[in-house]
């Protein structure tokens, strides 16, 4: 019963969203008490939907990236030789968490210009942490009487990762990436200082021109896009299960 | 003396306890059996309250229970349970101090009844007084849980499945140190346990539980003779209910004085040995004849193997 | 390179495999640009390498240590040891910096300045690299790791007031905008520190009838995960709206400084975004623990605000404070942003600095913010672990 309510909440946030960004100014009325008088109710210095895809591809892009990486990394440090790094990249890990995203945002303009770049660069760095950690936990969580089961079986090192460490770590790892994609999509409001294309242009419009309805849009538009990105997630997670 | 009167407990349309009546005299051991779902561990938790009950009551002493609130009532009353319930981040010498901080003890008394109860455990204070939890033997720990259960002097003792995270060796060495302790101290003791040979051992009086109903409160020999239900009969055990009821007596107890002489070459027996034991025993040598010698090597008695045997005889 | 077809293979086996990667990376950032010479804050500079701008003697001393380091992380196991050199090659790179500052700025003048080239930045973030994997090795207990962290900031602040970085490009940026640095620096410390203390009060009793009540704990973590996707600025932005029309009614809250632009809508936003982490960490702190404990302490006959006070919240207080460090570290970060709405803080020169294209600037407030947030991270943790320590 709450499956069903479920599912259709998820489709009905997803309508209002696609609905809104395909045609924003049928919902001019729903932002105008909040705009200045005179002023646009609705973002009118760029296409709304666009905005929202450049947004969606950045973060994606960015998820797309930290996950190979860190999944990687993660399976680089749990065997074989790269078992003596395993300290090492767990501390940068820990340290690496105390690094707040816009600093990262931050130094990453000096080191490859404005633009899409250091967004990239700031999320993609920023996602590594929560699917490395992750993958890390997910792995370790393998009970080691299942490994030796299978290698008692005749498994060979890459049949067990393949057959038994990942699928079973795959929860873990996926719940990783919801927790990155999420800090992403909030994050990559902030890349709009630094010129990148995405709907925090529209909150900083809103900022700038004292336009609360800008503000309240872009908020939105960013907020939903999170949910439906951690719902979808979700799924996979229920449907690998 | 522990009274329970018609005590029921309900919680809806189930059952858990459904009027227990029985008495528990002072300075006795009661056990309470039963299998896990059978309402023995209600019942007991309905004497210190910590569930209330929905009919009946409980008299210590001829006084209710539900006179007195309840958190109050329980510091006079001690409490040790399964898996011990050590507090995990307080020390062995807090843990032990805890009634006795809430009872308002001065420091000093309670620092001297850390140590006696430590050393009345076997635990020496000096090594043990400091240390965490987590850093004690399983056995350690379930010594310090009953240590910190009797620290508020308390006449009444009750324990949830005491000893059932013990490894057997270890557990019939607590089960010997708590009777050493019960009659030391003349403690009324009321336990739980779904073991019947703990209960056997322990028990003066042992009382069967099923399904929220008590089935016979009786002494273990009387449990074993003559059951009053099949399922007592079932839980006591069928097939080796003559050894069972050979464990119940001591050697002193059935040993008959001699009178002539030319028993030099019996084997001897320690007179706290049971008659199972002592029948073993018997077995193994090939002999007929035991002597019986007291804790200072005296002889003071001997046993046919024919009338250990009449011991086991259904009655 | 002497012939390098004389060395075995089992020699190059021993060589430690994190220390040959350091070393490669190492030599081929050494022919990278030192330093970068600028006239002023705009204009990008010249590259310049270690040996042309350094006294000599300065120079082989840098050099000298960073070929130590390079030794010791390939050929030496002790951590210790490898830790000792990695601090020290750190200390003679920086101070290479400061010289070449030094000699490359003409007697006097105050706006020619050099900005940490590519070299000292790579070389740096190995030897970092060396000394984090050598710390992770040693495991040193929580009252060593604060030791360190204060042995860390006091040698910093020590040679940053010596005056020997003077001539550095954030040192320069700093000297300009000295007075508004420690107000930034205490506004971004109030507002971080502020908000989650406020969350505190509202976080653990929340998250205690969360745990009482199982029905409210679905229902309050998911309204607060809602608050969490909400983007920072979007937040700080809606909050603004609200908080400006109630000091334009009340003039008693205006007077107390509720404002629509400034400290108010951010320590709001950022109380919210406290909330989670701590209300959730409270709630699987209680839950954690042995319910034969609590049943033990009822037992004895201990009233329900001491099962409370002397045995539930001791035994959670480790996950709550995890909890606390989550929230704090995610406030430190987000107080950044909040420099958009007028807060203040750190963010402050990171954005005037990336509207200016001055990256001096923007290191001004992102180095600073980093180490805040660091070290009140080492702090937590350690504490956290001593509070375990003696229960496990």
């Amino acid at each position: 019963m709450s499956r069903t309510i479920g599912a259709v909440l998820r489709v009905a946030v997803l309508a209002a969203l696609v609905a809104f960004l395909a045609a924003p100014a049928r919902f001019a009325p729903l932002f105008a008490p909040l705009a200045p008088p005179g002023a646009p109710a609705i973002y009118d210095q760029g296409d709304l939907a666009s905005l929202a895809a450049a947004h969606l591809a950045i973060v994606c892009c960015a998820a797309l990236a930290s996950t190979v990486v860190a999944v990687g990394l993660a399976l680089f440090v749990t065997r074989g030789a790269g078992v003596q790094f395993l300290p090492l990249s767990r501390a940068l890990v820990n340290f690496g968490q105390t690094f707040p995203p816009v600093a990262v945002l931050a130094i990453a303009v000096p080191l490859v210009g404005f633009g899409e770049k250091p967004t990239l660069i700031a999320l993609f760095a920023y996602g590594l942490l929560p699917i490395f950690e992750n993958t890390l936990a997910g792995i370790r969580a393998c009970p080691p009487a299942l490994l030796e089961a299978a290698s008692g079986m005749g498994m060979n090192g890459r049949q067990r990762l393949l057959g038994v460490e990942l699928p079973l770590a795959m929860p873990l790892i996926l719940e990783g990436v919801q927790l990155s994609l999420a800090v992403n999509v909030g994050t990559a409001t902030i890349g709009s200082t630094v010129a990148a294309k995405g709907l925090g242009e529209v909150i900083i419009a809103g900022l700038l021109s004292n336009n609360d309805a800008f503000i309240l849009q872009g908020g939105l538009a960013t907020g939903l896009m999170a949910v439906l990105l951690h719902e979808a997630v979700a799924l996979l997670r229920r449907r690998i299960r | 003396m522990i009274s329970i009167e018609g005590l029921s407990k309900r919680y809806g349309d189930l059952t858990v306890v459904d009027d227990v009546s029985f008495e528990v005299e002072s300075r006795t051991i009661a056990v309470v059996v039963g299998t896990s779902g059978s309402g023995k561990s209600t019942l007991l938790r309905m004497i210190n309250r910590l569930v209330e009950p929905s009919a009946g009551r409980v008299l210590i002493d001829g006084q209710d229970v539900a006179a007195e609130p309840p958190h109050l009532l329980r510091r006079r009353i001690g409490y040790a349970i399964q898996g011990h319930g050590l507090f995990p981040h307080r020390t062995v010498a807090q843990n032990i101090a805890t009634v006795p901080r809430l009872l308002g003890w001065p420091e000093q008394r309670i620092g001297a009844r850390v140590a006696e109860l430590l050393e009345l455990l076997q635990l020496d204070p000096g090594a043990f007084a400091g240390k965490y939890p987590h850093q004690l033997s399983g056995g350690q720990q379930q010594r310090v849980g009953v240590a910190r259960a009797l620290a508020g002097d308390p006449k009444v003792l009750l324990m949830d499945e005491p000893f059932g995270a013990l490894d057997p060796i270890i557990r019939a060495k607590a089960q010997d140190e708590l009777l050493a302790i019960q009659r030391r101290l003349g403690i009324t003791v009321v336990l739980v346990t779904h073991d019947m040979d703990e209960a056997f051992k322990l028990g003066a009086r042992v009382a069967v539980m099923s399904q929220g109903r008590l089935l016979q409160f009786d002494r273990p020999a009387t449990l074993l003779t003559r059951p009053e239900d099949p399922f007592v009969a079932r839980m006591t055990g069928i097939s080796d209910r003559a050894l069972k009821l050979l464990s119940l007596t001591s050697a002193r107890d059935a040993a008959v004085a001699d009178d002539g002489p030319g028993l030099g070459d019996a084997p001897q027996v320690a007179a706290t040995a049971s008659l199972r034991e002592v029948l073993s025993e018997l077995v193994w040598r090939g002999a007929t004849r035991a002597t019986v010698v007291d804790e200072r090597g005296q002889a003071c008695g001997s046993l046919a193997i024919a009338d250990i045997l009449a011991h086991g005889r259904a009655r | 390179m002497a012939a390098p077809r004389r060395l075995d293979l089992a020699g190059l086996r021993r060589l430690d495999p994190l220390g040959t990667m350091l070393v490669l990376a190492g030599l081929v950032a050494a022919r990278l640009p030192f330093v970068i010479d600028k006239a002023n804050r705009i204009v990008p500079g010249d590259p310049r390498p270690l040996f042309e701008v350094v006294p000599w003697t300065a120079a082989c001393g840098c050099a000298l240590a960073l070929l130590v380091a390079g030794v010791a992380a390939l050929a030496v196991r002790a951590p210790g040891a490898r830790l000792a050199v990695a601090v020290l090659a750190l200390a003679a790179l920086a101070f290479a910096l400061g010289a070449a500052g030094d000699a490359l700025t003409p007697a006097g003048n105050r706006v020619v300045r050099i900005a940490p080239g590519a070299a000292f930045w790579v070389l740096a973030a190995l030897l970092g690299v060396l000394a984090a994997d050598a710390l992770a090795r040693l495991a040193p207990g929580p009252a060593a790791r604060v030791l360190a962290l204060l042995l860390t900031v006091l040698s910093t602040g020590i040679a940053l007031a010596s005056g020997h970085f003077d001539h550095v490009s954030v040192m320069r940026e700093y000297a300009v905008n000295a007075d508004r640095f420690t107000h930034e620096a205490w506004r971004h410390v109030a507002l971080a520190f502020g908000s989650l203390g406020a969350a505190m009060v509202v976080a653990l009793p929340v998250g205690l009838v969360c745990h009482r009540m199982p029905r409210l704990r679905a229902a309050v973590i998911a309204a607060l995960n809602v608050v969490q996707t909400v983007p920072a600025i979007a937040l700080f932005g809606i909050l603004m709206a609200p908080l400006g029309a109630l000091a334009a009614a009340l003039p008693a809250a205006a007077h107390l400084g509720v404002a629509g632009i400034g400290a108010a809508p951010a320590l709001l936003a950022l109380f919210l975004y406290a909330l989670l982490p701590i209300v959730a960490n409270t709630v699987a702190g209680l839950a954690g623990v042995s319910p034969a404990a609590v049943e033990a302490a009822r037992g004895m006959g201990m009233t329900r605000g001491q099962i409370l006070a002397g045995v539930e919240f001791v035994l959670a207080l480790p996950v709550i404070l995890s909890g606390v460090r989550i929230a704090l570290v995610q406030n430190l970060g987000l107080v950044t942003v909040a420099a958009l709405i007028g807060a203040g803080g750190f963010g402050t020169f990171v954005f005037q600095g990336i509207g200016q294209a001055a990256i001096d600037l923007v290191l001004l407030g992102a180095i600073p913010t980093v180490a805040l947030a660091f070290g009140c991270a080492v702090l937590l943790d350690a504490s956290i672990e001593a509070m375990q320590r003696g229960r496990a």
